[in-house]
């Protein structure tokens, strides 16, 4: 076993104490079942003597049944998981590996090479550091070669093993291998964006130049590639980034205590560095790095950290931290690659969710400006993207977010694209760009919604209905609410008695017939308020449940909320503002109501405000801690 | 300026990242606390990823009511340690109908008392999801699953349903109905387990050590006399032996080796230097070639 040194049997402890010093290596495998990829994989796991007995038996045994290597050990059956796989014969989705060796632990994400699994080989390369793209040498540099390298290197992957295999079949020639290697670096510095690409010899099959370098090839003095994935150097390229951290939780045990916690993506923090929090702008210092096994001083990409600040400053989750010195910026419009993953084609125009790091926002996808065929690598006209295709369009998102371009920082420009009927993830997508505001994307197939007029003001729209006796205090819970709702942002509308009493419904008395009337066309009003995508709060003393039912059904599902100011007659009255009651019992004010006709109470109210509990401050509190939550 | 990590920091850093997220999105978490190594491993980092303030979701066992009695005095004995609310959730229906291995066979105990037992208690409190310590190295389709991992409204998995996880971005949007696994440890294997354990001082329930225990021996499977519930064969009698546990479940399910591993590196020795894998001590494994999947896919966890 690679890592079974005699360490192990003589002396535990410090073979231990080595181990805790190993590195992570993630690397993707590429290639068809042809090409002899999990042929490849099975050899590396069991030339690092990661198999155990029981799994070696079976191994032998399911070779003899449905093994393809006429009953030699076939190392493909390690690999193929999924019962639905091993009868099929293919590898239908990304399975992971684990092996290690003295030097490092490596996770393997094994993925299809069919044409129609793009999408999981893409999922495979966006955590890899390394590719391993297999050629089969009696069939040298082929369309789909070019097809995975082109998917490897755009989702991020800087360098690449090009492992020319089943050189057994070709008499280990030299001749043959160089024709690969130079075909393929050709076809490399025209289409990808490659820091390293290592050609190494290789038969899988007979375990030429996997772990040792082989006889077979003493024409090859390079090294073999277990020796190139032990050497590697990769980690140092996140941490010499500037410093990144999507806060995704907000601590605050107690009063004395508010952290930031994150996954720092890119870059080194200090206690003491100067941070910047996207996309508010607001500047801080960093006081301490806090982790449960106690304070650090450096802390580098990679890490599980919680910050905490100088100053209070309001920071929530989906915000970024990042350096002062070269803070990333904030947009909300941008060009980007999209992946498309689903079995329904991607849409322009439509709706879909972007997530990011820790930051979601509704989406638009603009018009393609085309795609990239992924066999050919030729930009061709689209109109849409159907699963696997790959092309450029401009998004525009509902609301600012912090961003780096992809190619930059793979942690602040990488977003996956989330439907919102379905809810699966149905692409991922690059930020190439932000657009300026001058060169505003033209929607030629949007049309404009409830929806599209709500989303433009970065809000749901609603109907905020309050009912209750007059003076039981829903004016002044409303005023407060709407200047609230104003202060954070929101678009806002109030109706009540006064701007409707005296103008659209001024022809109306307060008999019954009347009171319906009033209502029926309040609520018309109100629904033409929400259509226009604002927040309109209606404030009515409304006492017939009927009337309240016939505008909640008016409204779309969730977006009546019906806000109860529950004061009990008796304090009404003894308020009096208006003096009203008095003149009602003194029979002055016919059909008044609560003296001389009925209030019906909400059965089942969304709020239901007790005014003789909370003041009408903790009121508005309450109602925007609901909107906040549905 | 570089911040150098070994693997183990790496992966640990992992998994809180993806507490912080299933924390910061879900409506009522739960991680679920087997009392095995995993499960240790997997408290011991939620204790590390919302330090200073405690996790804030409750632990639940599944209990079968057959569990070895150590474990459930560590188990009781964790959760007061570390102040955290435990769950404990028994399947009423196998509780009446005194569900016994022996009587009802090893198939329809997992079932009732692990399976169906645990979806009532996730129906029963509607935690949406639930943290479990699986790792994608114990087995052929867990290699495959993801890390925010669906269940329809039965608790079913559908292995060809997957959604792409891309990064570590992960979407935790459900459909009605739907509830989700997540796996903090799927990047682990068995002797990162056993490392980290070792490195953090992780208590771990003392079956894991080697000591002389009494056992039988069925079917070449060593069986503890765990309590007078384990029905003797005819001229059977129990017989001491040194043996440790290279996984914990139901004892009558679980098979011991023998060992004289005493010590946590003498563990760790014994697993780098042995050959068979550890599922190998669990008796629900022997079915068929897919069986874990067929189970998974029936709302096994």
């Amino acid at each position: 076993m690679v890592h079974v040194s005699d360490l192990i049997s003589e002396d535990i402890e410090s073979y231990l104490a080595a181990h805790e010093q190993k590195e992570l290596l993630r690397f993707i495998t590429c290639g068809s079942v042809d090409d002899g990829k999990s042929t490849l994989i099975g050899r590396m796991l069991y030339e690092s003597h990661m198999l155990f007995d029981d799994h070696l038996a079976a191994l032998e045994a399911d070779s003899k049944k449905v093994g393809t290597q006429e009953g030699e050990i076939d190392f493909a059956l390690l690999v193929d998981g999924l019962a639905a796989e091993r009868e099929q014969g293919i590898t239908i989705d990304v399975a992971y590996r684990f092996f290690s060796t003295d030097k490092r632990k490596y996770i393997v994400a094994d993925t299809p090479g069919h044409e129609e699994y793009t999408r999981n080989m893409a999922t495979g390369a966006s955590t890899a550091d390394v590719a391993i793209i297999l050629v089969d040498a009696s069939q040298g540099v082929l369309t789909q070669t070019r097809r995975h390298s082109f998917i490897v290197s755009m989702v991020g992957v800087k360098r690449i093993i090009l492992a020319v295999n089943k050189l057994d079949l070709v008499d280990y020639s030299e001749e043959v291998f160089n024709k690969i290697k130079s075909d393929y670096h050709e076809f490399a510095s025209e289409a990808l964006t490659l820091e390293e690409i290592t050609a190494i010899p290789i038969s899988a099959l007979k375990g030429d130049n996997i772990v040792e370098s082989s006889e077979n090839t003493p024409w090859y003095d390079g090294q073999s590639v277990m020796e190139y994935l032990e050497t590697v150097e990769v980690a140092a390229s996140s941490q010499s980034r500037s410093f990144r951290m999507p806060v995704q939780w907000v601590n605050r045990p107690n009063r004395e205590f508010r952290g930031f916690t994150g996954l720092i993506g890119s870059g080194c923090i200090s206690t003491g560095d100067r941070i910047r929090v996207l996309p508010s702008g607001t500047e801080s210092t960093v006081a301490r790095i806090v982790t449960y096994d106690g304070d650090l001083e450096l802390a580098g990409a990679g890490r599980s950290v919680t910050l905490t600040l100088t100053d209070e400053i309001d920071i929530s989750r989906g915000d970024i931290i990042a350096s002062a010195d070269s803070p990333c910026s904030s947009a909300d419009q941008f060009q980007a690659r999209i992946l498309w993953m689903d079995d329904s084609a991607m849409m322009p125009g439509r709706e879909y969710l972007f997530k990011s790091n820790s930051q979601t926002s509704s989406m638009t996808l603009g018009r393609l400006k085309h795609r990239v065929d992924v066999n050919t690598l030729e930009e061709l006209p689209a109109k849409v993207l159907d699963m696997n295709e790959i092309g450029i369009c401009n998004i525009s998102l509902s609301s600012r977010i912090a961003f780096d371009p992809y190619d930059a920082d793979p942690v602040m420009g990488g977003f996956v694209i989330i439907d919102r009927m379905t809810n699966n993830t149905v692409g991922m997508g690059l930020i190439d760009f932000a657009l300026r505001r001058a060169d505003n994307i033209h929607w030629q197939s949007m049309d404009v919604t409830k929806q599209s007029r709500a989303e433009q003001k970065s809000q749901r729209p609603r109907l905020i209905w309050f009912t209750g006796l007059s003076g039981s205090g829903k004016s002044s819970i409303a005023n407060i609410l709407e200047k609230k709702l104003q202060a954070m942002g929101r678009h806002t509308i109030t109706l009540d008695g006064d701007n409707i009493r005296h103008g659209l419904n001024r022809d109306l008395g307060f008999t019954k017939a009347d009171r319906v009337e009033n209502i029926r066309r309040v609520g018309e009003t109100s629904k033409l308020m929400v259509e226009a995508g604002l927040i309109c709060i209606s404030s009515f003393i409304s006492p017939f449940a009927s009337e309240r039912e016939m505008v909640r059904s008016m409204m779309d599902e969730g977006e009546f909320v019906e806000v109860f100011v529950d004061t009990p007659l008796e304090v009404c009255e003894q308020r009096d503002v208006k003096g009203l009651y008095a003149k009602a019992r003194a029979g002055e004010l016919p059909n008044f109501t609560g003296i001389s006709s009925p209030y019906e109470s909400p059965q089942d109210p969304e709020i239901r405000i007790d005014t003789t509990q909370v003041s009408a401050e903790e009121a508005a509190e309450q109602i925007i801690d609901y909107l906040s939550r549905s | 300026m570089q911040d150098r990590m070994t693997h183990l920091q790496r992966l640990e850093a992992e998994a809180i990242h993806i507490m912080r997220e299933v924390v910061a999105e879900a409506e009522n978490p739960v991680m679920l606390y087997s009392i095995g190594k995993d499960s240790s491993v997997m408290l011991h980092i939620a204790m590390k990823a919302f330090y200073p303030a405690k996790p804030p979701f409750p632990i639940m066992h599944i209990d079968t009511m057959w569990k070895f009695s150590e474990m459930i005095g560590f188990r009781n004995k964790m959760a007061e340690d570390l102040g955290l609310e435990l769950i404990v959730h028994i399947n009423p229906e196998g509780e009446q109908m005194k569900m016994n291995p022996f009587v009802h066979g090893s198939a329809k105990h997992t079932d009732v008392m692990k399976t169906q037992g645990l979806k009532q208690a996730l129906d029963k409190h509607g935690f949406d999801v639930a943290f479990g310590g699986a790792r994608r190295d114990e087995e052929k389709s867990r290699a495959k699953e993801r890390i925010f991992s669906f269940r329809n409204e039965n608790h079913h998995w559908d292995p060809k349903r997957q959604r792409p996880e891309l990064w570590n971005v992960y979407n935790a949007r459900k459909n009605p109905g739907e509830t989700i696994r997540v796996f903090p440890l799927s990047n682990w294997t068995e002797l990162d387990i056993w490392q980290y354990i070792h490195l953090e001082k992780i208590p771990i329930v003392p079956l894991y050590l080697a000591k002389p225990r009494p056992v039988v021996e069925r079917d070449g499977v060593l069986i503890l006399v765990d309590d007078d519930r384990l029905p003797m064969e005819e001229g059977e009698e129990p017989m001491m032996k040194t043996v440790r546990f290279r996984t914990l479940g139901c004892y009558p399910l679980t098979g011991a080796v023998e060992s004289d591993a005493d010590t946590l590196p003498d563990v760790i020795q014994e697993m780098l230097l042995t050959t068979t894998s550890e599922r190998e001590g669990r008796v629900i494994d022997f079915d068929s070639t897919a069986s874990m999947e067929k189970k998974k896919q029936e709302g096994y966890f």
